[in-house]
């Protein structure tokens, strides 16, 4: 039961990243963007969360506050840097799958570059603690208590809250739907008065913000408050695009394929600990490339039947037929 | 008067044959976003430290010229990554698993370098195929994960570079022969099967750069004058009307990703069986968990190449130039990761530097046309 325990509390800070930057790259793709940045974008928000922790880790605040303070820092700079995407895409009408792929370089270059020069390290590196020993009364609950309340972080319960605003967006709002349109049939949408590029601007601008805060949340449940130039989020970005293909573009299925990958991921970090895994005797490198592989033979199994936007990845252009 | 009438509309022709050359018009918005990198990295020097930028920039566009030998010896395996990351793009495929190909063409040679016994004249050679296979077997995998799958060959290769990479890490660090624990590095190879040095002194320029460049004239003579070249390119611009025209898309996919994967391959064989300037050594390689940062490199070299073997030569070297003096600009206080922000500045600027490559054209163009308009009516007036 402890080992259960154990990867329940281990898996969930970081399957949250993973379903927070899936869901952003799945509202940037029903607008009819590819979001291939979001490995850059999550990498933006977070250094600049980690910096901001940097800078006031001294001054005695709460270590929680900090943590929110810090997802606004980081969804700030998500957005911004998501803007570099949504001007090349929708005004310049670039290629979205090369434009994604510069910035996704220009980040960890450009964070090496900073922080080597003023930092003199290869990274940020805090030291306040936001990890949660034990949630008052709740924690307190036999099961669910150590499940779920106990050996947790915050950015746990702000990704469900996230969760569920997405969900209503979704599926609940004008803006949802008239989103979804763009990404489908953007002539069609644009013939009753949706402007496209709008609306494709503010898919990105969502994706932007969901992905700064899964990357500060990952430097956070993952990394504990650093980050690193040379690792980056070491292809978080990337895996998340999977989680959104194997969720096929809808949020709980997102939720649940972000739960799988996160299982397998702790699962390779915790072989050690394990004593049934751990004597299999099996390289501990192979239990790192699980979650790559069953990426794999998951989307082998899913792409058939596809329901990708129709428009996605082609830059709208008002004077085509 | 009727010579100045001839001279000018001898002008106008110039101009329009002028643009209407395909090449030339790549090759100037090529230029336009490296000039625009460039402008941006001497910003991000100016507000990094403002005393040393000039100094800085200085190094960066001129350093390389210092140290040819290494310029062309860093040119080779970002002109073989770049070459398979052009192929594949010039069917329409995002080949973003360049690093995965070129790390399994590095372990192929290493393995083969180390485990196979071979006579010595003939172990370099079978050293460098055995990269092409291994290349060519991880970019089988999202070739055919596209063409029977329907997956998106981005996912799937940018899967394959991780499951390559913790592959090669496990495969290396498991034999004792090939790995060097205390240095965690991969041993020395025996100086056979290193590529032939050519000789520059204070350089590790080999033979590998001859052949890459031997490699990327053949794929353009492929790409020009042959049928399959011809699908392939036809595939590219329209893949229904490729295959409403008979042609087997999936079966060109598949090919077309086995030779992409077999160029990064060989980037990686390239780079590994290369000896190094000390005697008796040669490169190692170093099991780190990290992705090889050339395969991301050579999509810069693609995209500033515009896809095309010769461009694509051509912009191998220059990438390769400005590393060199990247690393020569951390004399005065910068660090070689300037270069990295260059060359992804240069690369977003390419992706739209068409369009503004045509809008310039066009101002010029009005400019032209009003000052001929201006001409012309003078000319009228005199008449």
């Amino acid at each position: 039961m402890n080992t259960i325990y154990y990867l329940i509390q281990n898996m969930l800070p970081v399957a949250m990243p993973l379903l927070l930057v899936a869901l952003g790259g799945m509202f940037s793709e029903i607008g009819g963007v590819v979001n291939i940045a979001l490995e850059g974008i999550m990498l933006f928000g977070a250094f600049f969360g980690a910096l901001f922790v940097l800078i006031v880790q001294g001054s005695g605040m709460d270590p929680q506050t900090v943590l929110l303070l810090g997802m606004l820092v980081a969804a700030v700079a998500g957005v911004i840097y998501s803007l570099l995407l949504s001007f090349a895409a929708v005004n310049m009408k670039a290629d979205q799958v090369i434009t994604g792929t510069s910035l996704n370089m220009l980040i960890p270059a450009a964070i090496l570059l900073f922080s080597k020069m003023f930092l003199f390290s290869d990274g940020v590196t805090t030291n306040m603690n936001f990890y949660i020993r034990e949630i008052p009364v709740l924690g307190k609950i036999p099961v669910l208590g150590p499940m779920f309340f106990q050996k947790t972080y915050l950015t746990v319960f702000i990704g469900v809250v996230l969760l569920i605003i997405s969900v209503i967006i979704f599926y609940k709002t004008k803006f949802g739907l008239r989103l979804r349109a763009c990404g489908e049939h953007p002539h069609a949408a644009d013939s009753v008065g949706i402007n496209v590029y709008k609306m494709r601007y503010a898919g990105t601008c969502i994706s932007g913000i969901l992905g700064g805060i899964g990357g500060f949340f990952y430097s956070v449940g993952v990394m504990d408050g650093n980050v690193n130039g040379h690792t980056g989020v070491a292809g978080f970005g990337f895996l998340a695009l999977a989680v959104m293909i194997f969720g096929q573009w809808k949020p709980m299925k997102i939720l649940f394929a972000s739960l799988f990958f996160a299982f397998l991921r702790t699962l390779a970090y915790s072989v050690a600990l394990i004593p049934f895994l751990n004597n299999l005797g099996i390289n501990q490198t192979f239990y790192k490339m699980m979650p790559y592989l069953a990426t794999m033979v998951v989307l082998a199994f899913t792409s058939k039947k596809s329901r990708a936007p129709k428009a996605e990845g082609v830059p709208y252009d008002k004077s085509q037929r | 008067m009727q010579d100045k009438n001839s001279t000018l509309k001898k002008n106008r022709f110039d101009f329009k044959s002028i643009r209407n050359m395909v090449g030339l018009s790549s090759f100037s918005s090529a230029l336009m976003a490296i000039i625009l990198g460039l402008v941006f990295g001497f910003l991000v020097m100016l507000l990094a430290k403002p005393g040393s930028a000039l100094a800085g920039f200085q190094n960066v566009v001129f350093g390389g010229f210092n140290r040819i030998g290494d310029v062309f010896y860093y040119a080779t395996p970002i002109l073989m990554t770049g070459l398979a990351v052009g192929f594949a793009f010039k069917m329409g495929l995002f080949n973003i698993g360049a690093s995965g190909q070129y790390t399994m063409g590095m372990f192929f040679s290493l393995y083969v370098g180390f485990m196979w016994d071979l006579p010595s004249s003939i172990h370099w050679i079978v050293a460098v195929l055995a990269g092409m296979i291994g290349g060519m077997l991880w970019g089988f995998m999202p070739g055919i994960f596209k063409a029977l799958l329907n997956v998106n060959e981005v996912i799937t290769s940018i899967m394959f570079n991780y499951i390559g990479m913790y592959l090669v890490d496990m495969l290396i660090q498991g034999s004792s022969v090939m790995y060097v624990s205390n240095k965690t590095r991969t041993n020395y190879l025996p100086s056979e099967v290193q590529i032939p040095s050519l000789g520059i002194p204070g350089s590790n320029v080999n033979l590998g750069i001859i052949l890459a460049i031997i490699i990327a004239i053949i794929l353009y003579i492929v790409l020009q004058k042959t049928t399959f070249g011809y699908e392939l390119k036809a595939t590219g611009i329209n893949k229904y009307a490729s295959e409403y025209a008979g042609m087997k898309g999936k079966r060109n996919i598949i090919i077309t990703m086995v030779i992409a994967g077999g160029l990064a391959g060989l980037g990686g064989a390239f780079a590994i069986l290369a000896p190094s300037a000390i005697a008796g050594s040669s490169m190692t390689y170093e099991p780190i968990n990290i992705i090889a940062a050339n395969g991301f490199n050579g999509i810069a070299v693609a995209l500033l190449g515009n896809s095309h073997p010769i461009g694509t030569i051509l912009s191998a070297v220059f990438i390769s130039h400005i590393q060199r003096g990247g690393t020569l600009a951390s004399l005065v206080g910068y660090k070689p990761e300037i270069i990295d922000v260059v060359v992804a500045v240069i690369i977003y600027f390419s992706a739209f530097a068409s369009i503004m490559n045509t809008t310039v054209a066009n101002f010029f163009k009005n400019h032209l046309r009003k000052k001929q308009k201006a001409s012309d009516n003078s000319i009228e007036e005199a008449e």
